[in-house]
């Protein structure tokens, strides 16, 4: 491990510290170019940066401005809107604040018609998203002092971070539908997603048989635990995670298991969420040694997921929580 | 262990006794120890199955008999812990018997498999597959396989193109070919952070999706290589003399470790290919080997094999049974390799000085 390890720190940087000595050199233009801007700025004070904003503006008549969300204040409505949050940006397209958008990171892939960029949020860079002259940034991690360095320049950073259970989900709906002037719909949007949901899980008929699940994150066998958000939707319709039970502090929410434990336990239904990641299929699933002896391969359940639903917290959930359900009752029978 | 009847024997003069034959008794109890550790590490396993019922079978399977396993417990047993259990020693012994080539073509302790660019080749050659081509997982072993080839060739390329034969030229030209690799390796991996769990997973290196196609693919160059590697023992002890002394015995120093370099690169490379990158075995093993039973490569390559072998069954057997979920089985190898290579290390101090 002795050779290994400086190799692991190489490849594996924190986020916070990889991207500094690459920009060091060949940024350096950009970097004076923006400071010069940034006390350009400073200079002519706020009063030529409003009325930029104000010219797109078109004030939602129901919105009550300045909005305070725990620690950060939202003036006005913001209308240059910048999201390293896949899932924000497609619950911001649901409440009708899409147009509100001026960027969008570069994993967020839905809607189509969102402002794309190769924003990168794993390691922000707040110089590019200041470029973007956003008045709100939505990310689901104050990483590397993100929210600090947007201070700097006024804007303000609002922090989604991944939910613990589906209420936080909805909870988040309303925070933007508040933050951006959308209230009303943010509600409405929490509402109605949790009532689909509730009712999709109430309407699926119950299994025969109790029913255990393997959910697999990628083809290494890595999946995760009915602690997750996720294994808390499963719950909902009785199954049983075959990742549970006596998972120890090394396996935590997410462990890898091994392919003798899947194949031991069985399970009645097989969840790919590794179908756009990493290729796989229910014939990639059957082709492995020695799976075709189980049950949920025989039986044809091996359920193809959409990867992207699945590790977002967007109103699509109905959809990732619907072909649970057509699964359950497939497999239940 | 009775290390000073030996160099009595040989009347070498010596302060440090140095056994250059390997003992057929040695090699009798190093196999035995590999034939134990195969033997237990397929009886117990992550599945619950109970050694006494794949004792059973095992007996069944050899005598003709009724096997007392379901055809699924039988598939866990034959399509996913013999083929482990199988490619765990491969791996081990390709690294530790590479390991032990570097360190004796390098003259020094600390090299191991990974030093000429094998890993960071193996590694950007991996995220470059998971990036461009996510769906065909396929070409991934042979992507890393020809990455790593890739990164020592380039290194002995720089080596030979700095003009000199030396060892060190050749050590630095893997250390930058190394650096650069990872650099682009890091910078591909930035450009695409959507797959980066996925690259992490490759690169913390584990057997846990073995099967026998995987042993198929690294067994045609591992053995090959093991084999010349065996062979030409003798060559690495005169090559520790210096390149002026191995000169002097007729042996040309640049093209012995030319073929060392390719044959032990090859064997790591296939490792890597199946198995990505498992730290500390190519350093340790021969370093515990050289405690245990003499310094000399006649002894040292043959039962780094072995050795290898055996050390990374019984990691990986604890990787994968000491708890539910897979431990990394890096984390394994250096949790555990590391107390045990320095308790062998404070017990032989006495005899060694």
């Amino acid at each position: 491990m002795s050779r290994l390890l400086p190799t692991h720190a190489a490849t594996f940087p924190p986020a916070a510290t990889r991207a500094r000595p690459r920009r060091s050199r060949s940024r350096t233009a950009a970097l004076s170019f923006v400071s010069l801007l940034a006390a350009l700025l400073m200079l002519g004070g706020c009063a030529t940066h409003a009325p930029d904003q104000d010219s797109t503006a078109k004030p939602d008549t129901e919105a009550t401005f300045p909005v305070t969300i725990g620690s950060v204040t939202i003036d006005r409505q913001p209308m240059r809107i910048v999201s390293l949050s896949p899932t924000a940006t497609e619950t911001l397209y649901s409440l009708g604040a899409g147009p509100q958008l001026v960027a969008v990171d570069s994993d967020s892939d839905f809607p189509p018609q969102a402002p794309h960029t190769n924003l990168n949020a794993l390691s922000p860079d707040p110089e590019a998203i200041a470029a973007y002259n956003p008045d709100l940034v939505v990310t689901t991690a104050d990483t590397g002092g993100l929210s600090a360095a947007l201070a700097k320049t006024g804007v303000p950073t609002l922090v989604l971070p991944a939910p613990n259970t589906l209420d936080d989900a909805y909870a988040q709906f309303i925070t933007l539908g508040k933050a951006t002037g959308h209230q009303a719909e943010g509600e409405s949007l929490a509402r109605q997603t949790r009532d689909d949901i509730n009712k999709i899980v109430a309407g699926t008929p119950k299994p025969a048989h109790p029913l255990s699940y393997y959910y697999e994150l990628d083809q290494t066998y890595y999946s995760e635990t009915s602690a997750t958000f996720i294994g808390q939707i499963f719950a909902r319709f009785g199954l049983k995670n075959i990742a549970d039970g006596g998972t120890g502090p090394a396996g935590g929410d997410y462990p890898q298991l091994s392919a003798e434990r899947i194949l031991q336990a069985d399970p009645s239904l097989i969840f790919l969420a590794d179908t756009k990641c990493c290729g796989q299929t229910a014939q990639t699933v059957a082709a492995r040694p020695g799976w075709n002896t189980l049950t949920a391969v025989e039986q044809g359940h091996v359920v193809g997921l959409d990867d992207d639903i699945a590790s977002r917290w967007s109103p699509r959930l109905v959809d990732l929580v619907q072909a649970v359900s057509t699964a359950v009752a497939s497999a239940g029978r | 262990m009775s290390e000073v009847p030996v160099a009595q024997r040989r009347g070498t003069g010596r302060t440090r006794p140095r056994r250059t034959r390997l003992r057929a008794r040695t090699l009798v109890v190093a196999l035995l120890v590999l034939v134990a550790a195969l033997v237990g590490a397929v009886l117990l396993g992550a599945g619950d199955i109970g050694w006494q019922r794949v004792l059973a079978e095992l007996v069944a399977e050899v005598t003709g008999g009724r096997s007392p396993l379901s055809a699924r417990e039988a598939a866990i047993v034959w399509q996913l812990r013999v083929p482990r259990v199988v490619l765990a020693g491969l791996v081990g012994a390709a690294l530790s018997v590479s390991g032990a080539t570097f360190q004796g073509v390098f003259r020094n302790p600390l090299a191991d498999p990974y030093l000429l660019g094998a890993a960071a080749g193996a590694g950007m050659a991996a995220t470059l597959v998971v990036v461009l081509a996510p769906a065909v997982s396929a070409w991934l072993p042979a992507a890393a396989f020809a990455g790593a080839l890739g990164g020592v060739g380039l290194s002995w390329l720089l080596g030979r193109s700095a003009g000199r034969t030396g060892t060190a030229t050749l050590l630095l030209a893997g250390v930058a070919v190394g650096s650069f690799l990872t650099a682009i390796q890091t910078f591909v991996q930035q450009l695409n952070t959507t797959t980066i769990r996925q690259i992490y997973t490759w690169i913390l290196g584990g057997l846990n999706v073995s099967t026998w196609t995987d042993v198929l693919l690294a067994l045609p160059y591992i053995a090959p290589a093991a084999v010349v590697l065996c062979l030409c023992a003798r060559l690495l002890d005169i090559l520790a003399l210096g390149d002026a002394e191995a000169a002097s015995l007729g042996l040309r120093p640049g093209r012995v470790r030319l073929l060392l370099i390719a044959a032990a690169s090859l064997a790591t490379a296939a490792a890597v290919s199946v198995s990505g990158l498992i730290g500390f075995v190519g350093i340790v093993v021969p370093h515990l080997v050289r405690l245990l039973a003499g310094a000399s490569y006649r002894v040292v390559i043959p039962l780094s094999l072995i050795g290898g072998a055996v050390f990374l069954i019984v990691a990986d057997e604890i990787a994968r049974t000491v708890l539910p979920g897979e431990i990394p089985l890096g984390v394994v190898t250096a949790f555990t390799g590391a107390p045990f290579f320095v308790a062998v290390l404070r017990s032989s101090r006495g005899q060694r000085t």
